[in-house]
């Protein structure tokens, strides 16, 4: 990947600022056409004080701007566990994500107990189950097509009993537009919040590096069901730059708070605005 | 017809009207909404550029500008010309002998899923499907598709337990449709990033081993400007001969098709509509560039199962 960002930077090294080739490398990375407009028109109205040489640097520095300095570690609660629903639409990599979460908390010294909430698709609950194998964490299941909302219910009950940490829930994708799943995520929020009104403390939307606008569509729509508290923009191993988190952080102000980067557990990472806007452009 | 973008044209060349004489020069506000509209929709940047270069002139005619509904009139060009490079309706698949079907793409965008519908559509059409799980990679992947496969009564091969090399698997696998006699063998492999060289190699091992007649690239509808990579090399890779568009009851606009067909060349086979093994169907490329130009309600475009 390196040789393609410096041929990127190679570009724009004459004096003259080429603009159409900067808007076309930030649209190249997911950043939307407006958002993408509207830096350009910003760096424009600096243009006199720029070089074309420097372009690259001021356009990160841009964009970094928009997004927080650091993510908010996870940090877990006194005397009870905190409660974190992974969500998200078809394939955007939930379970992964939540088999890493677990397993970097895990690493943390914290207590951990997953919750096998996608009770829908074929060999759902397997997966997680693999990695609560290999990670060596507990996890609560439910039978087959059986109620999401009462496995979290009951693996609620074993986290709080063995006085775990934190309780993960990986829930079954859905799209954002599909009403009646909808309605099931708000049920499984409002079942979790019988048992500590609190809780979800933490709600992680898992959104696909790989997806182009409609990941703000997601972003929007299951915010609008249960307010985000971070994303997780996974394959960023992949070409797919991740470019919609910004557009994300900037409408609806739900910040990034960790990175995927492979199938491996191990490849998960907590973001790092500065590291991602050098990969962006 | 009417659109968000239709209405935003027409304003735009209503405000034209009022400075009397419309020139190429502000016209060039119109392309500008349509370049946004396909922007936003996921087509490639440059597959848009190229587009609007095109279909300028077309769309600049003489006869477009003396209609009273201009906006209209070249968001019906844009259509045409889109639904042209979508190509034909239902392309079919080639079942002629030995049938096998490669499936492949990108991590999550559909392939066991779509695997099985595939079956089900086989099996519907009378002919005898059988499922090969080849991803050793993911966690429960090939439960997955067994558990499809029971679903529909479909015979499934696995792995022997604890196989770690997909070569030595696929050989297993073609001795196994071999026992199995007469059948469309559809070959389900694990999801790999186009970047990574290591497992792009590895799938093209397993397509010289299987001589697959049709080879499918399984694409989110939700994908970005990533397309063209994606598209460009697993076509290097495995020699495409489709494409599959998942996801598509979503509400993405999915112009990466559009992408996705210009550089590989390859025909739409079929598109997803849902979760169940039987939300799968024909592609219609009128539909499709309605949806990608952002016209109509999109959720009507997708006949109903
Ligand atoms: N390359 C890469 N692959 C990933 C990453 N995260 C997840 N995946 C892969 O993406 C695919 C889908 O991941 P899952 O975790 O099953 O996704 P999900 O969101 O749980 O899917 P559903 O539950 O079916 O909606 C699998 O092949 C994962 O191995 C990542 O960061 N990089
Ligand atoms: N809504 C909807 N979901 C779909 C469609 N096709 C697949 N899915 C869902 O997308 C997710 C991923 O599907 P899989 O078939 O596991 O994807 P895959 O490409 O085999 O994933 P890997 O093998 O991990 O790369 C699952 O939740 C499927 O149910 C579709 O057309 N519509
Ligand atoms: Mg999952
Ligand atoms: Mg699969």
């Amino acid at each position: 990947m390196a040789g393609f960002f410096k041929s990127l930077i190679q570009r724009f090294t004459k004096p003259d600022i080429d603009w159409d080739d900067l808007e076309a490398a930030l649209i190249a990375g997911d950043l939307g056409p407006r958002l993408s407009l509207q830096i350009v028109d910003d760096l424009k109205d600096q243009a006199r004080k720029l070089h074309g040489a420097d372009i690259v640097q001021v356009t990160r520095e841009h964009i970094r701007k928009i997004l927080p300095e650091a993510p908010k570690p996870l940090t877990r609660l006194e005397g009870k566990p905190k409660v974190v629903l992974v969500i998200g639409v078809n394939g955007t990599g939930k379970t992964t994500s939540t088999a890493k979460l677990a397993h970097l908390l895990h690493k943390g010294g914290h207590k951990v107990v997953l919750a096998a909430a996608d009770t829908f698709r074929a060999a759902a609950v397997e997966q997680l189950e693999v990695w609560s194998q290999r990670l060596n964490i507990p996890m609560v299941k439910g039978p087959p097509n059986g109620d999401p909302a009462s496995v979290c219910f009951e693996a609620y009950d074993l986290a709080s009993k063995t006085g775990a940490d934190f309780l993960l829930c990986d829930t079954a994708g859905r799209l954002h537009n599909k009403h009646n799943l909808m309605e099931e995520l708000k049920k499984i929020h409002r079942i979790l919040g019988r048992k500590d009104s609190t809780s979800p403390h933490e709600v992680l939307l898992v959104v696909d590096a790989t997806t182009g606008s409609n990941a703000l569509q997601q972003a929007r729509e299951f915010n609008k069901i249960i307010p985000l508290s971070g994303v997780i923009v996974t394959k960023l191993d992949g070409s797919g730059k991740g470019g919609i988190l910004v557009t994300i952080q900037q409408e609806l102000g739900v910040p990034t708070r960790y990175i995927g980067l492979g199938e491996k557990v191990e490849e998960f990472q907590a973001f790092d605005s500065q590291r991602f806007v050098e990969e962006l452009l | 017809m009417f659109s968000l973008l239709t209405d935003k044209l027409e304003d735009a060349f209503r405000k034209l009207r009022g400075l009397g004489k419309i020139s190429e020069s502000n016209v060039s506000d119109a392309m500008r909404e349509i370049r946004m509209a396909l922007l936003e929709a996921d087509v490639d940047f440059k597959v848009t550029k190229e587009l609007i270069e095109a279909v300028k002139t077309r769309a600049l005619g003489e006869e477009v500008l003396k209609t009273v509904t201009p906006g209209q009139q070249i968001v019906k060009i844009f259509s045409d010309e889109l639904t042209k490079i979508l190509g034909d309706d239902a392309a079919g698949l080639d079942l002629s002998q030995p049938s096998r079907i490669l499936m492949v793409g990108l991590n999550g965008a559909g392939k066991t899923t779509t695997s099985a519908k595939l079956a089900y559509w086989l099996k519907k059409q009378g002919k005898r499907p059988l499922l090969i799980a080849l991803d050793l990679y993911r966690p429960a992947a090939v439960t997955q598709l067994q558990v499809l496969g029971q679903q529909l009564n479909v015979p499934v091969c696995v792995p022997a337990a604890g196989e770690t090399d997909v070569v030595r698997a696929t050989r297993a696998a073609l001795a196994w449709v071999e026992q199995q006699g007469a059948g469309i063998a559809i070959f389900d492999t694990a999801g790999r990033q186009e970047v990574d060289d290591a497992l792009l190699n590895e799938l093209k091992k397993v397509r010289d081993l299987v001589k697959p007649g049709e080879t499918l690239l399984v694409a989110d509808a939700a994908t970005g400007q990533q397309a063209v990579a994606v598209a460009s090399k697993f076509n290097e890779t495995v020699a495409l001969t489709g494409l599959i568009m998942t996801k598509l009851d979503g509400d993405a606009r999915g112009g990466s098709l559009l992408s996705m067909r210009q550089v590989t060349g390859c025909p739409v086979k079929f598109i997803g509509v849902g979760e169940k093994v039987d939300q799968l169907e024909v592609f219609h490329p009128d539909r499709m560039a309605q949806r990608i130009l952002g016209m109509g309600d999109v959720v009507s475009l997708v006949e109903k199962a």
